[in-house]
């Protein structure tokens, strides 16, 4: 925002906005919160990309995929995909228990209630993971 | 001519996005990006992950999977770089670059599963 010079009139009064820092989102916890839950974006698309990564390399054959294998046991990768795997679920967690104010269920009057809802999205969450988990490494 | 906002149907991927990321990364994290390089579960084999991968309606799953969460990144994003960093006079450049990104990724996405 550019410095108005120090001349008021009676028609150019005084500015009222005020200057807002770059770094607004570190002053409260829920700013904060906020900031990590945007942030949480990067690391999406990170998981995507990580996750072509291994699509590609077991259509590579098998040499690739162990030489993808070895490439994830490094220390560096493994902080970016801790990272990315707490930023994921935060995002999750977020996403969820904003489920019922932005999904309302009406049966003729009454409203279903929204923990319900959030109720029903952990479930969800749940069985996806179970049917992943399966498919990888049940079976 | 009229001319249609897109911010309403970016705001839906975005949603539709924000749920299957969700839902579907997590676990997909934790296996691939901890449990298995940590040495905590076996992995699949490569011909397990790859009959897996094979099956039509995984690579549907994938393809949805990709293209909808890079969308509500790239969305998010935009919004981050907006309110995060006010950088408001770069409108245009940050959404062809969001954008862009999604559509590129998405496209790879596209052409990995297909050809598998």
């Amino acid at each position: 925002m550019a410095h108005i010079a120090e001349h008021y009139t009676a028609y150019h009064p005084r500015w009222l906005r005020t200057h807002v820092s770059t770094y607004w989102w570190l002053r409260k916890r829920s700013y904060f919160a906020f900031i990590l839950r945007e942030i949480s974006s990067v690391f999406v698309a990170w998981s995507v990309v990580y996750l072509l990564l291994i699509v590609y390399a077991v259509g590579r054959g098998p040499a690739a995929y162990e030489e993808l294998l070895e490439w994830s046991r490094d220390p560096w990768v493994i902080l970016v995909n801790v990272s990315s795997l707490l930023l994921v679920s935060f995002h999750a967690v977020t996403w969820f228990n904003l489920a019922p104010q932005a999904l309302v269920v009406r049966f003729g009057h009454t409203h279903l209630p929204g923990s319900l809802i959030s109720a029903s999205n952990y479930a969800a969450w749940v069985v996806v993971s179970a049917i992943i988990a399966w498919t990888l490494i049940g079976g | 001519m009229i001319r249609r906002s897109a911010e309403p149907l970016l705001w839906m991927v975005f949603s539709a996005g924000g749920v299957v990321a969700a839902l579907v990364l997590p676990m997909l994290l934790f296996l691939f990006g901890v449990a298995f390089p940590l040495g905590w579960i076996t992995p699949p084999s490569a011909m397990h992950l790859s009959s897996v991968i094979g099956h039509p309606l995984t690579r549907l799953a994938l393809v949805l999977v990709c293209t909808v969460s890079l969308f509500h990144a790239a969305h998010r994003f935009r919004y981050t770089l907006y309110d995060g960093l006010q950088i408001k006079h770069l409108n245009e450049i940050i959404a062809l670059a969001c954008y862009g990104g999604a559509i590129a990724g998405s496209l790879v996405s596209v052409y990995l599963l297909a050809t598998f």
